[in-house]
């Protein structure tokens, strides 16, 4: 009897991947998933935090496709090394702050690592190959036909780089040429149409599965790289934190002053994840109306404090009053009360959203 | 049934967003031993779903869930 192969299949979540593992699969592959966060992920978070979306089913794609298919996963948190990518990608960004050809050369070369150690390894069987969801044409900047070879060069995956969704469009690999896997029964999916991904499924009985519009991260979303590059900006820096990039993705974000920025909650699970940021920042309460937590983040005058309390007041029960008091809690813990107009709608100027 | 007394390990993940506390979870039991037993507190409502899928993935038994005001409580038993 011949040996039983293994693949590592990188597992985002979504569909083409998910169609991926089951290809080879159905090949008598033994596949292991490995899913990487990168702090970026749509999964989860946002659900988690907005309280309208509370009674949706959270659930993490990557595991949830897992257990369909039966395989194991490994979920790796590789945000610290990421930032790297993000801030100074070799290739560039895609149409947004998104560096995909560089993530995917990471994630697949972190998978290659896992290779080789799980080679390393005697007790184990290891793995002798990669396989991704990677579509020709998928995606202007990252798919493309000649980004395929590049990923595969630059991620030291080589031959061992196999896309089952697309392989018969680009020259054999190690697992097509050792006959581990049959090329004739491998895809030559091409371009953004998703039919032919959709009646793979179909074939497959996979009735649900996650469609995640435009990418598989946040930086593909337009307004969430707009925040990235202002917080970028007004730091002098291209630098962040795993809270900064957590922080953009809840609360209107204001910024009516180059020295300061607003985060103010839009609702109840936003003023509760705002709440564990208490500490880190100086922060509004309107204590005469019921309103929204507003964190305060750079470095504000007294003028400023000002200013931003009655902003804050706008998104209050407090917006038609004429007087307001909003307690400004100082960082290191001082707290001043401090009676003001809330600002007229008008006046909230359309450029200070960022 | 659910106090650190009776497990062999605690892992306080509170105020930390899925997937960081599967992570964590996932990390943690890799060091532990078969039969022993994990308490994982946590504050993100998703890991009531998260964890016990990826127990299941990984062959671990779910013990027990439960919440103690804001916190998560799971209660899991390391398989091998
Ligand atoms: S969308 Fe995000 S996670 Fe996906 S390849 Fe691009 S940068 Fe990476």
């Amino acid at each position: 009897m011949s040996l039983k192969r293994k693949a590592i299949a990188l597992v985002s979540g979504g569909l083409d991947s998910m169609l991926a593992v089951k290809v080879v699969q159905e090949q008598g592959i033994e596949v292991e998933g490995v899913n990487f966060y990168t702090g970026f992920c749509v999964e989860g978070h946002t659900h988690a935090i907005r309280k309208k979306d509370a009674k949706k089913e959270k659930r993490n794609n990557a595991l949830w496709v897992a257990e369909t298919l039966g395989i194991k996963l490994h979920i790796e948190d590789i945000s610290e090394e990421y930032k790297d990518i993000v801030i100074n990608p070799k290739h560039g960004y895609g149409q947004n702050l998104n560096p995909c050809l560089d993530c995917k050369v990471f994630m697949v070369n972190q998978a290659q690592l896992m290779l080789n150690r799980a080679r390393d390894l005697a007790d184990d069987g290891g793995f002798d190959f990669i396989i991704t969801g990677e579509v020709i044409g998928q995606r202007p900047k990252s798919q493309r036909k000649e980004t395929m070879p590049l990923i595969a060069r630059e991620s030291g995956a080589t031959d061992r780089l196999l896309r089952p969704l697309c392989a018969k469009n680009l020259p054999p690999t190690l697992p097509e040429l050792e006959g581990w896997v049959n090329r004739d029964e491998l895809h030559d999916f091409s371009g953004r149409n998703r039919k032919p991904q959709m009646e793979l499924a179909a074939k497959y009985g996979l009735d649900e599965y996650a469609q995640p519009a435009g990418g598989c991260c946040f930086l593909t979303d337009k307004s969430y790289s707009d925040k990235l590059s202002d917080l970028w900006q007004a730091r002098g820096e291209r630098r962040y934190e795993l809270d900064d990039i957590m922080l953009l993705k809840v609360g209107r974000h204001l910024r009516p002053k180059e020295n300061f920025k607003m985060i103010i909650s839009r609702e109840e699970g936003e003023n509760r994840f705002l709440e564990g940021y208490r500490k880190a920042f100086t922060h509004l309460v309107c204590t005469s109306h019921p309103g929204p937590l507003t964190l305060i983040d750079g470095d504000p005058s007294e003028d400023d404090l000002k200013l931003a309390a009655r902003i804050s007041t706008r998104f209050s029960k407090a917006r038609e009053a004429t007087e307001a008091t909003v307690e400004i809690h100082y960082k290191g813990g001082v707290v001043k009360p401090l009676n003001i107009k809330p600002m007229s709608a008008n006046d909230v100027k359309p450029e200070w959203h960022i | 049934m659910n106090t650190d007394a009776v497990h062999t390990a605690t892992l306080d993940t509170r105020g930390l967003l899925c997937p960081m506390p599967v992570i964590k979870t996932q990390n943690k039991i890799k060091t532990m031993e078969n039969g022993e037993t994990l308490l994982v507190i946590a504050t993100d409502p998703g890991v009531k779903q998260d964890i016990p899928t990826w127990c299941r993935i990984n062959g671990h038994e779910v013990l027990d869930i439960s919440e103690k005001q804001l916190d998560i409580l799971i209660s899991i038993k390391v398989e091998r």
